[in-house]
């Protein structure tokens, strides 16, 4: 078998599982994926419909995507089921950098499944981790039970709901911020995937409170490769300099959690 | 024409060894950025500058925003990518306002332009001619996978046609990217020099396709697409040696650029300078810095003065 994440492998879905109503994970066998690093992603081909890219949810011999429910595309691999086929390559990206030590990890909604290999990673470490997770409501929270198995007992997982139907009520970025002000706990590094206008927000309380971070961006993707310039933010590309920036790259990034680019390269405010 | 002079310190960092002076502009070095490649934003374009590049072509701009074609839009074949992008583009208005922030640059920055109308051509020309950012303008009339450009790249009396009507209305260099998806390229060639073209690029990318046997589907959404990358380069350097051995036109070599060696070859069979990018893909953006030690290296070993001594020499008789 060839090494070139380039080349496309067509593999077979071997399990469909709902998250929740809007989320589902796709788990498929993949060599190169197996190999893949946490915070890489993939460009995942849903035949005859469109080609996206999605971290890797689960990295082993047995590898997932998790998804949710947000356009033509997404909608499409959602009716997806076991035995059909998709077309993966890559992995793609950089991904996170392993700290040794007290880390944060702060999750908005589906951005949690970027971060899911990195906390499994972070407890074979044996690192201290405290997980803030931000979701809509109750209904919408998932994989909890991974992420209390990776923490315990060496860290804690709160939780915060836009509508306080479980834990904190408000968003997540929030509940982070009452943590810092509270505690004024030392990370040695804080990890962060969701929303553009969370991950400012985060980022911002890292500038302030001094804290190192790795934060792993989204953008509109074609290539994948790092020539197309689709998903450039600043002077990088999500997909070859990132997805994963630190504060330096975050600082060259002035559009960060307020406009994204389309397809044309259009600005959109988010 | 004050961007022509550039500032002593910048004097001081180009080596005359390696500097491309054309079409009224000075070139630090013959590597260029090939339109398509990352253009489409101005903070990466000036980050390609900073990398090494000698000037850059923008993505291909259009008068009206453009998606372009549906993704799978790009496939490495190991050979080279198969691309069908489909000029992706926001329009000439705003990527102008993209480019304002480049102001001050004094490398050269080549707009590429496409147009499905000579009425368009007008129009963006007539826009174009006062925005001083843009030293020159590349226009496309040849990418494979866009209906209503591809054809014109084939049409000697089209090309003519379009390039007279964009002199008419622009007043900044044009530069013509010619197709290799043609029977005679030194036809064209002559078309787009009797339009009053100031120089060409040859080539753009050879409509191609490819077939996912697992599935029984075209790889790409858009099915047709350009080939590029090394598998091409024989094909560029042949239409380069064509065109430069029976007009006196520069031309701008592109196609599998991928080495020092590569953009010699290219030199050799007559291009002034070389446009590169799908090199990018496997070799980063560190691509143009080792190509330039690369081209200083051979010279230097050679015992030539600059590449102007290499240029045009596989002509000799």
């Amino acid at each position: 078998m060839s090494t070139n994440i380039n080349f496309r492998r067509i593999v077979k879905l071997v399990r469909v599982v709902g998250e929740n109503p809007r989320v589902k994970t796709f788990w498929f066998k993949d060599a190169l994926c197996s190999k893949a690093k946490p915070g890489q992603f993939v460009m995942v081909w849903i035949i005859g419909v469109d080609e996206i890219p999605l971290s890797l949810s689960t990295i082993g011999d047995l590898c997932s995507v998790t998804v949710a429910k947000v356009g033509d595309a997404t909608e499409a691999m959602h009716r997806l089921k076991p035995d059909d086929l998709i077309g993966v390559r890559g992995p793609y990206g950089n991904g996170f950098k392993i700290v040794k030590g007290r880390v944060a990890v702060v999750a908005g909604g589906v951005g949690l499944a970027t971060l899911l290999p990195l906390v499994d990673k972070l407890k074979d470490y044996g690192c201290w981790i405290e997980v803030f997770l931000g979701f809509r409501s109750k209904h919408d929270v998932f994989q909890l039970a991974r992420v209390e198995r990776a923490v315990r007992p060496n860290g804690a997982v709160m939780i915060a709901t836009d509508d306080g139907s479980i834990g904190f009520k408000g968003l997540v970025s929030e509940l982070f911020e009452t943590h810092l002000k509270r505690s004024k706990p030392s990370y040695d590094v804080v990890y962060t995937c969701g929303p553009p206008a969370m991950i400012r927000r985060v980022y911002e309380l890292c500038e302030t409170w001094n804290l190192k971070i790795q934060a792993s961006l989204e953008a509109y993707m074609k290539c994948g490769i790092g020539i197309c310039g689709s998903c450039c933010i600043g002077p990088y590309r999500v997909c070859k300099d990132g997805p994963v920036f630190s504060a330096p790259q975050l600082r060259k990034m002035p559009e960060l959690g307020l406009y994204k680019r389309g397809p044309d390269g259009v600005k959109i405010p988010v | 024409m004050f961007k022509l002079f550039l500032g002593l310190t910048d004097l001081a960092s180009i080596e005359p060894m390696l500097k491309v002076e054309t079409l009224g502009l000075r070139f630090r070095n013959p590597l260029i950025l090939a339109a398509g490649i990352l253009g489409l934003t101005a903070p990466i374009l000036k980050r390609v500058i900073e990398s090494g590049a000698g000037g850059v072509v923008t993505k291909s701009i259009g008068l009206k925003p453009r998606k372009g074609h549906p993704n799978p839009t790009v496939v490495d074949l190991g050979f080279g990518l198969l691309n069908s992008m489909g000029l992706p583009n926001p329009g000439l208005e705003e990527f102008m306002k993209e480019l304002e922030t480049l102001r001050g640059l004094e490398d050269p920055i080549i707009l590429s332009i496409y147009a499905f109308s000579e009425d368009e051509l007008v129009e963006i020309g007539r826009i174009v001619s006062d925005f001083d950012v843009v030293s020159a303008v590349e226009l496309n009339v040849s990418c494979p996978h866009v209906d209503g450009i591809s054809e014109i790249a084939k049409n000697p009396v089209l090309v003519e046609s379009y390039v007279r009507t964009l002199k008419r209305h622009l007043d900044k260099p044009v530069i013509v990217k010619l197709s290799p998806n043609v029977s005679d390229i030194v036809r064209i060639a002559e078309a787009a020099v009797d339009g009053g073209a100031d120089a060409l690029t040859a080539i753009n990318t050879v409509r191609a396709m490819s077939i996912d046997i697992e599935v029984g589907r075209p790889v790409l959404a858009g099915v047709f697409g350009g080939l590029s990358g090394p598998a091409i380069r024989p094909i560029a350097v042949r239409c380069v040696y064509e065109i430069t051995e029976s007009l006196d036109v520069p031309v701008f070599g592109c196609g599998g650029v991928e080495t020092a060696r590569d953009v010699i070859e290219f030199l050799m069979a007559g291009a002034t300078a070389v446009q590169l990018g799908s090199v990018i893909a496997r070799g980063g953006l560190r691509v143009f810095k080792r190509i330039l030690k690369g081209l200083r290296d051979f010279l230097e070993e050679r015992g030539y003065s600059s590449i102007d001594e290499v240029r045009g020499l596989a002509h000799r008789r």
